[in-house]
């Protein structure tokens, strides 16, 4: 009986160590799979970064949309530069450095380029401040019109 | 014989026109009635003259003379001859012929039409438009000649019009390269032309405010004569501005119908300011305001006109439409500033002439919101305008190119549009002269509680998104407040005029078809919206690489590879590759697409085709990106989920509907009396 139970319980022993083997790999494949998946930046993560820049060499287009094959291999770059765990503001960084600010869908807000963002603005404001100024003047002269019309009336009550 | 010929007509036009010019000048100096009918033959001389040369090119283009430059560098054996044709206006050269021939035309059209009851002002707008049409075909003769040849000099082939040395022989190559294929598909064959028309067509109204301003008719005769020619201008504008976008989201291959891109943005400024013209012309002529206002709209529509025709043509800003970089820019930037600086000249000389028969009243008044939103437009106007020249700016001080792309403007417009959206609603409501909050609020609750409630509603069922609600506010706030004012007509005139609803309506409609002809524009722009805050909030996007059986997910959908095959149609010119993907919503089969990539071999350029599903809901819209030629087995797929944006292309065909509905032409008025001429007047206004 004790045979038979110590038998099982090496036959336990023996199953769980193969279990824990299993695991063991089972878990290694895994990392390994899930290393190899992080290690290879998805189309779609690539994308995220090239959306945000525009194709060095071809006027207005936007780094993931471009089809050529120029484009093609800045989008590998890409994807090489997101594997070696840079972050986006880098790779944008590394773009600009290469190619100059035109890879940028905006200017940098810095020097000359504050006109960019601040010129439209001030000519908007300037007009709505001058349309208000007209339209407050028609409400006073309006006004106006009306207390004009009244005292008429009270005068005119006055007199007679 | 037929270039020379061609060339030679090319010549004569343009002297013909000088002629009509001066001729038309000289005659209103001299108060010559025959130097002005001379000059009138002149210019309907042009027009032929202009045809025939522009047929003689067509001709070439048709019989694969590619001895010619301009036949070479858009045509080629394989082409179809419909497609030769429309390569005219393909083109840098062609398309400034064709733009001369429309400007012809329309001239031509004008003086025919009503020239003794225009005499007035006709010879100033032959002056004008001589003008205009002399600086495009001096282009066209010494710098964008599309008669220009090949010649073989010394084994070198040369480019001139003239044999360049008396050994020298013509140079016919084999084959030309082709139309590109980008501008072979259907939508790009018909959006140049509209956009041309619309060009040309603004040129008329402005010849006429500067003939106004010229003989110092300040009131609205001007505008009253030109208001059709400005709808058609605006309807060809904007027709032509909707087919691009249309091409655009069908060939370019990037998922979306507008980029910002500079040469779009060319042709939308005078859509703004055409935009904002019109309705501002409306004050000059129910209230005598804004006169020299509306001048400086339409001296900006035509600057800018001519501005975006330099902008496309001289290759200054090289974008996906610039195909072609020239010497005629510092001519066309010469042009572009001798007319607005003379036309402004001539504007500030007659300012004191052109001041408002009447004052505004109230801010809430409708003339003041059309002021309003005229402001609007030219914010917008601003925007877009800094956004393009600012890059050449900063190359010129700086010496580096930046882009200025769609965040800028995206960031920059949505809330003027917002804005416009909402006098959209209530300009309707507010009356001439005088309203208050009180009077809006009390004509527009209704409208205003039921795009509330439909707002709260798509807050449960579709987006908790801010400025998507809002957006969809503003959007149903013009549906439902245009659709009560027509209801509010109609039963107006039905308890008037004793009619049913429907006569009623269709009477009221068709008595007043610029108001209610911009209405149905109100609510296409509504409906336009809808596809524009659906594309740019909520657009989806995937790309992944696949092999054949499996899929890839986005939202709702499944796309599953099926198979690939890849052919050559050597009477098209043509080797198609061409992806099948099954598609699968909520795991229910729906169908197959079919996204293609051409690679066209005269032109040795690729064109990318997506496979669409389109609904009300949304858009699948599948872009072949590569495959693996090899074993055909694994290729790389783009998809977009695009909701709501078949709205867009919905509200552009009501759009069309509407402004057709308000150019088109009453019938001619009888000669009437002077008291029934006064009570048509005021039932028209």
């Amino acid at each position: 009986m004790k045979n038979y139970a110590s038998r099982i319980t090496h036959h336990l022993l023996r199953i769980a160590h193969y279990a824990l083997l299993l695991t063991i790999l089972f878990t290694a494949i895994s990392f390994q799979f899930a290393y190899a998946q992080e290690d290879t930046p998805t189309d779609d993560e690539v994308n995220e970064v090239a959306s945000q820049l525009y194709c060095p060499v071809c006027e207005n287009r936007p780094l993931d949309t471009c089809p050529t094959q120029a484009c093609h291999q800045w989008r590998e770059l890409i994807r090489t530069q997101l594997a070696q765990g840079m972050t986006e503001e880098e790779i944008k960084q590394y773009f600009v450095d290469n190619y100059g600010d035109r890879v940028l869908a905006e200017p940098p807000r810095t020097g000359l380029n504050w006109l960019v963002y601040i010129l439209p603005p001030a000519i908007i404001l300037l007009a709505a401040i001058l349309a208000l100024q007209k339209f407050s003047g028609m409400d006073k002269a309006a006004e106006n019109r009306i207390n004009y019309k009244r005292d008429k009336k009270r005068s005119f009550i006055r007199i007679y | 014989m037929f270039v020379e010929f061609g060339y030679g007509v090319l010549v004569v036009s343009l002297i013909v026109t000088l002629y009509s010019g001066i001729t038309a000048f000289l005659g209103v100096r001299k108060k010559s009635t025959s130097l002005i009918e001379s000059a009138r033959r002149a210019q309907l001389l042009s027009f032929p003259l202009i045809s025939i040369s522009s047929l003689t090119l067509i001709f070439l283009l048709v019989n694969n003379h590619f001895e010619v430059t301009f036949v070479y560098e858009v045509t080629s054996l394989s082409m179809p001859t419909y497609l030769k044709i429309t390569a005219w206006w393909g083109g840098q050269a062609g398309s400034m012929l064709f733009w001369s021939w429309l400007l012809a035309s329309f001239t031509s059209l004008v003086t025919l039409r009503k020239w003794d009851r225009d005499i007035e002002f006709l010879p100033w707008v032959i002056v004008v438009s001589a003008i205009t049409l002399a600086f495009f075909l001096f282009m066209i003769i010494f710098f964008e000649n599309p008669f220009s040849r090949y010649w073989l000099v010394s084994g070198n082939v040369v480019e001139s019009m003239f044999k360049p040395t008396t050994t020298a022989t013509i140079f016919t190559p084999e084959n030309g390269r082709g139309l590109n294929p980008l501008l072979r598909h259907p939508g790009m064959i018909i959006h140049p032309p509209m956009l041309y028309l619309g060009f040309v067509s603004f040129v008329i109204p402005y010849a006429f405010a500067i003939a106004a301003l010229i003989t110092g008719r300040t009131d609205d005769r001007w505008t009253r004569i030109t208001r059709r020619w400005t709808l058609w201008a605006w309807l060809f504008l904007s027709f032509g501005l909707v087919l691009g976008g249309r091409w655009a989201y069908d060939v370019l291959g990037w998922g979306g119908y507008w980029g910002w891109d500079p040469v779009e943005i060319a042709a939308f400024m005078p859509w703004l300011t055409g935009t904002a013209f019109l309705h501002s012309v409306m004050i000059q002529e129910k209230r005598g305001m804004l006169k020299q206002w509306n001048m400086v709209l339409i001296i900006l529509t035509y600057a800018l006109v001519i501005f975006g025709t330099f902008l496309t043509r001289s290759g200054v800003l090289s974008s996906v439409h610039a195909f072609a970089n020239s010497p005629i820019g510092p001519y066309f930037m010469g042009f572009v500033s001798a007319t607005f600086i003379a036309s402004i000249a001539l504007l500030i000389w007659r300012w004191p002439l052109l001041r408002s028969e009447t004052e505004m009243k109230s801010i809430l008044s409708r003339e003041a919101l059309f002021l309003l939103n005229n402001l609007i437009f030219i914010s917008i106007l601003v925007v877009c305008f800094w956004g393009v020249i600012y890059p050449l700016v900063s190359e010129l001080v700086t010496g580096f190119k930046v882009t200025v792309g769609p965040p800028y403007y995206e960031r920059a417009t949505a809330p003027l549009f917002s804005a416009l959206l909402f006098l959209m609603a209530i300009a309707p409501f507010s009356a001439w002269g005088h309203s208050t909050m009180q009077t809006l609020g009390k004509a527009l609750w209704k409208s205003i509680l039921a795009s509330f409630v439909l707002t709260v509603s798509l807050f449960f069922v579709y987006s908790t998104n801010l400025y998507a609600l809002t957006g969809f506010f503003l959007i149903s706030l013009v549906i439902f407040a245009t659709l009560q004012e027509f209801y509010r007509g109609a039963l107006a005139r039905q308890k008037t005029k004793n009619e049913n609803f429907f006569s009623a309506l269709s009477n009221l409609m068709r008595r007043n078809r610029r108001r209610y002809g911009g209405y149905i524009i109100h609510i296409s722009m509504a409906l336009m919206a809808i596809g524009i805050l659906g594309i740019e909030l909520f657009q989806q996007e995937t790309q992944g690489t696949v092999a054949q059986g499996e899929s890839l997910n986005i939202g709702e959908y499944r796309v599953e590879y099926r198979e690939l095959a890849s052919w050559d149609v050597r009477s098209d010119g043509v080797n198609y590759t061409r992806a099948v993907v099954d598609v699968y919503e909520n795991g229910i089969y729906l169908g197959q697409l079919y996204p293609r990539i051409d690679y066209f071999f005269d032109a040795e350029q690729t064109m990318t085709i997506p496979g669409q599903r389109s609904t009300f809901r949304d858009d699948l819209y599948i872009l072949l990106v590569d495959w693996k030629s090899v074993s055909n087995s694994g290729a790389t797929f783009k998809i977009y989920v695009n909701p709501l944006v078949n709205w867009l292309w919905i509200g552009s065909l009501v759009f069309l509907v509407g402004i057709i509905f308000a150019a088109w032409p009453d019938k001619e008025m009888e000669p009437v009396r002077v008291k029934s001429s006064a009570k048509q007047t005021s039932a028209a206004d």
